[in-house]
């Protein structure tokens, strides 16, 4: 007799069997999810160095069971240099907050793509400053209100929200650079695509691949989780519309 | 990594060469692996050299976008266990001081090289040693300490890179090599010797979890007893480092009754200053830190009892001799004479001021 069960959802190996510190509704779960599985389904696992940033996914190496080196606030992309350059073997990746990017770490960012370093960065949007009680960031969208912005993010005083990735995306050091979500199921799926491409070039020996995730912070927004995943879907893409922005690379496509 | 052109084996007659190329091919021979800078003068030449030499090596160069880029770069590194170097002067070791305490923080073996120039902001370009303080008590935040090693010739430059790997890798701390404009610039008659430390595996570097549990180099430790914990386990190591690194040099105490504390550039300067100040009759000896921390300061201590006065000299406003006067406390007076802005004192000034902390016996 044939036996016809398969196996269609598990726990990855990289994934550690442990609760999250993150705050019910907050899109870094889903997100170390498609990560693990990727790493477990691409066996990229044993050779993998991550580098951790300075906001709520510091901790990411506590959920993700691979190396990792914490870097400083919005360093990550010279951190991940240096260990690329030195390890050429090994798949690095970065795994950075918009606060971390997109504001204190643009220089880093920017020149890691300019070299066209080999490296993965997996840039988490959620627009706002999560761990520091709800700021606004560069890329928080106009008339939202943050602790810093008590009265609604105005361009007047505080200018627009930042399409870093589009900026980066015009580097020809960058292969790739897509914009996905993790707003409802097909975008998680598309969002996976999307970082195995970016996984995927790395290996090929092509130049830096970004995905940048829109996600949630249900706590920052003062929302409901179920609100905050509306409103990515409903409201931030419009500012930050979803799709690939650029894939340079000549690798196949699997 | 592959190392293709291998250490090339020690002249026999002596060569000129300048201070900044000096230290980037001692780190060579050393086998540093990865070097990362941006320009900046005073030590622009140490950038140029790694530029030409890693690549033909094979070794990895990066010219960074900022100070900032390559001390990380270089903390990225490090953190796989590669021999990294890294070096700026004044303002860029400023820019620095950040990724220094995330390393000491995460306990990671890296040399710097500040090649000092004039402060206090962009400053001048000439030689100083204004940033005594930076070096010796922390560079970024938090309680931490970096050995500082401060050549005062070319040769002595070539072996303290080498120790300064030594330390680096042997108690995994950032070390730094502390310099200045005249030093670096400088060019001199050296037979260097190079030396290649050893290479010990620590079982922290990152090298990808094949076959054994994920490693995590870190800084961050939330929970106040964690960080607590882990800031005792610094301080043991550093009071093992107090216990087991200092370095000194005396010239000239063993009938001294006068003595001049100094380092690099100014140890130069006072070492003529004392040749002058003998031949008038005033017997005069040289004490030089070759570790500025940890501080020799049991010798110097013991050297006070001895002499009836101290003069520090350097190319500051005054900041070795706070660690000097610590050290002696009331065993016997201590004089200062320091120059600032990129100026070296004269030997003649030097005698002088030796002449006024006599009169005062």
């Amino acid at each position: 007799m044939i036996d016809t069960r398969r196996r269609i959802y598990g726990r990855p190996t990289i994934l550690a069997d442990r609760s999250t510190h993150y705050c019910s509704g907050c899109g870094h779960g889903i997100i170390h999810r498609l990560v693990a599985e990727l790493l477990d389904e691409m066996a990229l696992g044993p050779r993998t160095i991550g580098v951790a940033s300075v906001g709520c996914s510091v901790f990411a190496y506590d959920y993700l069971d691979v190396d990792f080196v914490e870097s400083p606030h919005g360093r990550a992309p010279a951190v991940a240099t240096g260990v690329r350059r030195v390890r050429p073997d090994a798949f690095v990746f970065t795994y950075q907050g918009d606060g971390d990017l997109a504001a204190i770490g643009t220089a880093e960012i920017i020149h890691a793509a300019a070299r066209g370093e080999r490296i993965s960065v997996i840039f988490v949007n959620n627009g706002i400053y999560g761990m520091t009680g709800g700021q606004m960031a560069p890329t928080t969208l106009l008339g939202q209100r943050t602790t810093s912005s008590p009265t609604g993010r105005e361009s007047s005083s505080t200018g627009y929200p930042l399409p870093i990735t589009e900026m980066l995306a015009i580097l020809p050091g960058v292969s790739y650079a897509a914009r996905g979500s993790i707003a409802d199921p097909g975008a998680i799926g598309r969002t996976k695509a999307m970082l195995r491409r970016a996984f995927e070039i790395q290996l090929s020996g092509d130049g830096l691949s970004i995905v940048e995730i829109l996600s949630t912070c249900p706590v920052g927004w003062g929302m409901t989780a179920a609100e905050s995943m509306e409103h990515v879907a409903q409201d931030v893409v419009k500012i930050f519309p979803l799709g690939v922005m650029v894939d340079r690379s000549t690798a196949a496509e699997h | 990594m592959t190392t293709r052109a291998e250490a090339t084996p020690p002249p026999v007659r002596p060569i000129l060469m300048k201070g900044n190329e000096a230290i980037a091919e001692a780190a060579i021979q050393a086998g540093c692996d990865a070097y990362f800078g941006y320009p900046i003068t005073p030590q622009a030449e140490l950038l140029e050299w790694m530029a030409h030499r890693m690549p033909e090596l094979g070794r990895v160069f990066i010219q960074a976008e900022s100070e900032i880029g390559a001390i990380n770069m270089g903390l990225g590194a490090a953190a796989t266990g590669a021999r990294v170097l890294v070096s700026s002067s004044s303002p860029g070791i400023s820019l620095m001081a950040e990724a220094m305490s995330y390393m000491a923080g995460s306990e990671l073996p890296i040399v710097l090289v500040n090649v000092m120039r004039g402060g206090p902001g962009l400053g001048s370009i000439g030689p100083s040693q204004a940033d005594y303080f930076q070096a010796t008590k922390g560079h970024g935040h938090g309680d931490y300490r970096v050995p500082v090693l401060a050549p005062s010739s070319i040769a002595e430059m070539v072996d303290l890179v080498a120790t300064a790997f030594e330390i680096a890798e042997r108690y995994r701390t950032p070390t730094m090599l502390l310099t200045d404009g005249v030093m670096g610039q400088a060019m001199e008659p050296v037979i260097p010797i190079y030396r290649t430390p050893e290479r010990t595996a620590g079982g922290w570097e990152l090298t990808g979890a094949d076959g054994r549990m994920p490693r995590v180099v870190r800084s961050i430790h939330l929970q106040p007893e964690a960080m607590e914990g882990h800031n005792r386990h610094l301080q043991a190591k550093y009071r093992t480092i107090e216990e087991c690194e200092v370095r000194w040099a005396g010239e000239r105490l063993e009938d001294a009754e006068i003595a001049i504390v100094a380092y690099g550039t100014s140890a130069r300067v006072a070492r003529t200053a004392i040749e002058r100040a003998r031949e008038s009759g005033l017997a005069a000896g040289l004490f030089r830190p070759i570790t500025l921390w940890p501080f020799p300061s049991r010798a110097l201590a013991s050297l006070a009892d001895r002499v009836r006065a101290i003069l520090v000299v350097e190319m500051s406003a005054g900041q070795l001799v706070e660690d000097v006067r610590l050290a002696v406390g009331d065993r016997t007076p201590v004089h200062f004479h320091g120059r600032t802005g990129g100026i070296v004192p004269t030997p003649g000034e030097v005698v002088e001021a030796l002449r006024r902390a006599w009169s005062t016996t």
